[in-house]
């Protein structure tokens, strides 16, 4: 951080917020302007309200400040009698109207273009989970999560003991980048279908002005047309449990060119994928590749609410539990389906079967358990 | 007729019981006003312990002191207990202390019920804070308590937070039957509705928000105990409710109990302003009807916390214009204010210090509030730093800078001494800075895109974190300079006179300083 801008923060807070105009652009100090028709309309909508308030505030204030120093004891020993005048209530509860309205036409007619989803282009079902981001193509049959890409060992350098780290080694996009991001055509009205899987989340990306709460059981509708290619950057914005703060929301705008091309790459990956995760299941696997395997997809998946060594936390322990410990069925049954009024999810469309095998071989061989079996992925699949 | 006899009688011996059970039997509303306003000020260190466990966590990006999972549970029982735990007990111990001696009546209506609703109070916190160390956890929530959240993923103690809300809103109940009975029914003779001062006014408004709005609370947390325990889904998509439905019970109570928290510091400021003034309030009946108007506008304007909860657009509009016409009534209450001041011949003690900074910090939250009704630019505000710049604005320099302005006002009244002036003037501006200090960059961090509720950050919002994370710690640290300030002012100092301050207008100053244990026993007359 360079001492000019935190001179620039300290002037600005020492000032009024965003009386400078060179600030308005700055999205550090001030709202974003964004990349579609509706965020920039947005933006001017926040812009004269700050200077309506900032105008009301000169006024009321300076008023205020001048009696202070007029009309202080010593410059008026005598103070006036008066204290009631119909007039002047009447004008000061009529001119606050006026400049209400200033903001209500404006507002009125941005929100009905906001709430007009009809003629989209593309629809895309956004799901919240705990805590993560699921994205659907509905008319593509593309669908993947979009998790959080910082590493727990950057989050948690401090919490674990080392030192805190610079803002270079956290990164630009610190908290703010995903393993998947949400790909979109540009000039293309796109809608989305906002609904979540367990608990509330709210869908935030402020270049397009546009938050949605996700609601279990319910669907939100809100729509965009981006302008300008590039990657926009949005966080969860309902309180969702444990990982709230970390669940972000990432979108990358690319040409209509470009969005068919990655359309057909990511059509291919899924058949290529399809076929690796059968050619998995049909083969037999040893103990080292289930434990490997199953070591990462725990510590992507699990440990979150389970403990990094199975100590428990949300959700139960794993060390020593009696699922773990217990019949194969069961314990499938439940990393299948999850389990209902808990946080715990159903994974058995979000893992392959390879993943789920090596998964519970994994938590009934390590974390402090010994069953002593290995599950195959032929037999996790059969089940499907 | 043998309690009124009987209290004849203590009036003329002016004898109590010592000790604990002075205390602890008390129906003395003056006494009760006492434990209330310790109570609330204890709570308020508390609750500002936990604001400083969020600050010193996001002073910097990274995970630095405590779990995510804690970081929640501070965020949630800090708003709950500084809610229900520091504003609305100072404000009902304000009351009790001083609405008797403003009306003219010898005691509150209801005494035995004002000790029960204050004494539930410290097991209702006992419990709630109880629940920070039981297996599981403390309510992690938020203060909201959002379903399905609090529901099907509470923790198991959250039947003890709905336990200890129930408690509250009992006690709560209580104090709002209590002020109002005797309000409609204790004033001294010629003491009319339109002759009241404006605290007792703003109160009276206030105690029938919290019956109204105190039930419905009550209600929702009982749907949670039954959607947790006994199978019903009234917030369950999959039983066929709806969390939504939560949400809109919830702000139903939340936005009246808003003004609950701020309606008797306006109350406060029409005293103040006026005896430091040395000229009558400005617009005494346009305040009433501001303060009902504001009364009746919480009641319609609730789904502005809900604005991106995916309401029809009627139902978006309906809520934008009525939140919006608020600041008309608001307004008219700063302007009165301001020309109260006009003219007048002012000195700035602390408690005219104090309502200064209340009028204009509490006017900047209203500027944001102004712009958070804006549904389209709200999108944008929602649920980010902005909004809890906002909201910390008018509760802060809103309502705990109005309640430091009464006590600073009554305490030699209560004491019979005056406070340290200077030391209190120090207390004042270390206050104002720090509060502003901790709270302004808010306002620039949620334009930039923070969330609120979150435990770690992207570092393009390390440096506003910083300046607040300063401030925070400033700001809590001083509050203890007014607990040693109000010690020392009940220990001794200058003898204060009946009348304390040279402007001060109404019928607590006719009575000596410190006001005797029972006052009042023959009504004064009101011409």
């Amino acid at each position: 951080m360079s001492l000019k801008s935190k001179v620039k923060g300290l002037c600005l807070l020492t000032f009024a917020m965003g009386v400078n105009a060179s600030v308005s652009a700055d999205t550090r100090y001030n709202m974003t302007e964004g990349v579609t028709d509706i965020s920039k309309s947005v933006f001017q909508m926040h812009q004269n309200a700050l200077y309506i308030v900032i105008g009301i505030g000169v006024v009321v204030f300076g008023a205020m400040f001048y009696s202070i120093y007029a009309h202080r004891k010593s410059k008026n020993p005598t103070p006036a009698q008066f204290h009631e005048s119909t007039t002047i209530e009447i004008i000061w509860t009529i001119i606050p109207f006026i400049l209400l309205m200033f903001l209500a036409v404006p507002a009125t007619s941005t929100l009905i273009k906001m709430y007009d989803t009809s003629d989209a282009d593309i629809t895309i079902k956004i799901t919240g989970w705990q805590w993560k981001w699921h994205y659907d193509y509905l008319d593509e049959e593309i669908e993947f999560f979009s998790n959080l890409s910082t590493s727990q060992q950057k989050i948690r350098a401090k919490l674990d003991g080392g030192e805190a780290l610079s803002y270079q080694e956290l990164g630009e996009n610190y908290l703010l980048e995903v393993d998947n991001e949400l790909v979109l055509p540009i000039n293309k009205k796109i809608r989305f279908l906002v609904t979540a899987e367990d608990v509330i989340h709210s869908w935030w990306v402020p270049d397009f002005a546009i938050k949605r709460d996700a609601i279990p059981g319910f669907i939100n509708e809100a729509w965009t047309k981006i302008n300008e290619p590039g990657t926009y950057r949005g966080q969860c914005t309902e309180l969702c449990g444990k990982d709230h703060g970390f669940m972000p929301v990432v979108v990358k705008a690319v040409t209509e060119e470009e969005y068919v091309q990655w359309l057909a790459d990511k059509k291919q990956e899924k058949i290529e994928a399809a076929e690796a995760a059968r050619l998995a299941a049909l083969q037999s696997w040893d103990k080292t590749k289930l434990m490997t395997l199953g070591q990462s997809v725990y510590e992507a998946k699990c440990a979150m609410c389970h403990g990094v060594n199975g100590e428990g936390g949300i959700g139960n322990a794993i060390t020593g539990s009696v699922v773990t410990n217990g019949p194969t069925d069961a314990h499938i049954d439940i990393v299948f389906n999850g389990k209902a009024g808990s946080a715990m999810q159903a994974f058995k469309a979000q893992l392959t079967s390879a993943e789920i095998a090596a998964v519970l071989t994994y938590q009934r061989n390590a974390l402090g358990n010994n069953v002593g079996d290995l599950i195959q992925p032929a037999d996790i699949e059969k089940l499907r | 007729m043998s309690a009124v006899i009987e209290t004849q009688e203590h009036a003329h011996h002016d004898h109590h019981p010592k000790g604990i059970k002075r205390w602890l039997f008390s129906t003395n509303h003056k006494d009760i006003g006492t434990l209330y306003l310790w109570f609330s000020f204890i709570m308020f260190l508390i609750g500002g312990s936990m604001a400083l466990v969020i600050r010193a966590e996001l002073f910097m990006p990274g995970l630095q002191f405590v779990e995510p999972n804690f970081f929640n549970q501070m965020t949630t029982v800090h708003g709950l207990i500084m809610v229900f735990g520091a504003v609305m007990p100072a404000f009902t111990g304000l009351a009790n202390w001083m609405i008797p001696l403003m009306i003219g009546a010898p005691d509150m209506a209801l005494p035995r019920m004002n000790n029960w609703s204050f004494w539930i109070l410290p097991f209702a916190f006992i419990i709630l804070i109880s629940s920070l160390f039981m297996e599981g956890g403390g309510p992690n929530f938020g203060w909201t308590f959002y379903a399905p959240l609090s529901t099907t993923q509470g923790p198991p103690s959250t039947d003890f937070f709905i336990l200890s809300m129930h408690i509250m809103g009992v006690s709560s109940i209580m104090g709002a039957i209590n002020i109002i009975v005797t309000i409609i029914n204790m004033r001294a003779p010629g003491m009319t509705l339109m002759k009241m001062p404006l605290f007792v006014w703003t109160w009276l408004i206030t105690a029938f928000l919290l019956v109204m709005v105190m039930p419905v609370l009550a209600g929702a947390v009982t749907m949670m105990l039954t959607d947790r325990h006994f199978g019903t889904s009234f917030f369950e998509a999959a039983g066929g409710g709806d969390p939504v439905l939560f949400q809109h019970i919830f702000w139903f109570f939340g936005h009246p109990e808003v003004y609950i928290m701020i309606l008797p510091s306006f109350g406060i400021a029409s005293a103040i302003i006026p005896t430091f003034a040395r000229k009558p309030l400005f617009g005494y009946a346009s305040m009433v009807y501001a303060t009902a108007s504001i009364a009746f506008l919480s009641f319609i304007v609730w789904a502005h916390h809900m604005f991106t909860v995916g309401m029809p657009l009627a139902g978006e509009l309906f809520f934008m214009y009525a939140t919006m016409l608020i600041a008309v009534p608001t307004g008219v209450k700063v302007f009165n204010w301001i020309a109260t001041m006009w003219e007048g011949s002012m000195t700035f003690e602390a408690p005219m210090l104090f309502a200064l900074a209340f009028v204009i910090l509490f006017t900047i939250g209203g500027f944001s509030g102004v712009m958070l009704a804006t549904a389209t630019t709200d999108f944008q505000y929602h649920d980010t730093y902005f909004v809890v710049a906002h909201f910390h604005y008018v509760l802060f320099p809103g309502a705990i800078f109005g309640t430091m302005a009464a006590v600073y006002y009554w305490l030699p009244k209560w004491t019979g001494h005056m406070y340290n002036e200077k030391l209190a003037k120090i207390h004042f501006w270390l206050s104002i800075i720090a509060v502003n200090v901790t709270f302004f960059p808010m306002h620039f961090s949620g334009l930039a895109g923070m969330p609120r509720r979150i435990p770690d950050y992207n570092p393009i919002f390390a440096d506003f974190n910083q300046w607040s994370s300063i401030g925070a710690f400033m700001l809590g640290f001083t509050q203890l300079l007014f607990l040693y300030i109000v010690i020392q002012t009940i220990r001794g100092g200058k003898k204060a006179t009946s009348q304390v301050w040279e402007g001060a207008d109404g019928l607590e100053w006719t009575v000596p300083s410190p006001a005797p244990h029972h006052t009042f026993d023959t009504p004064p007359v009101v011409k």
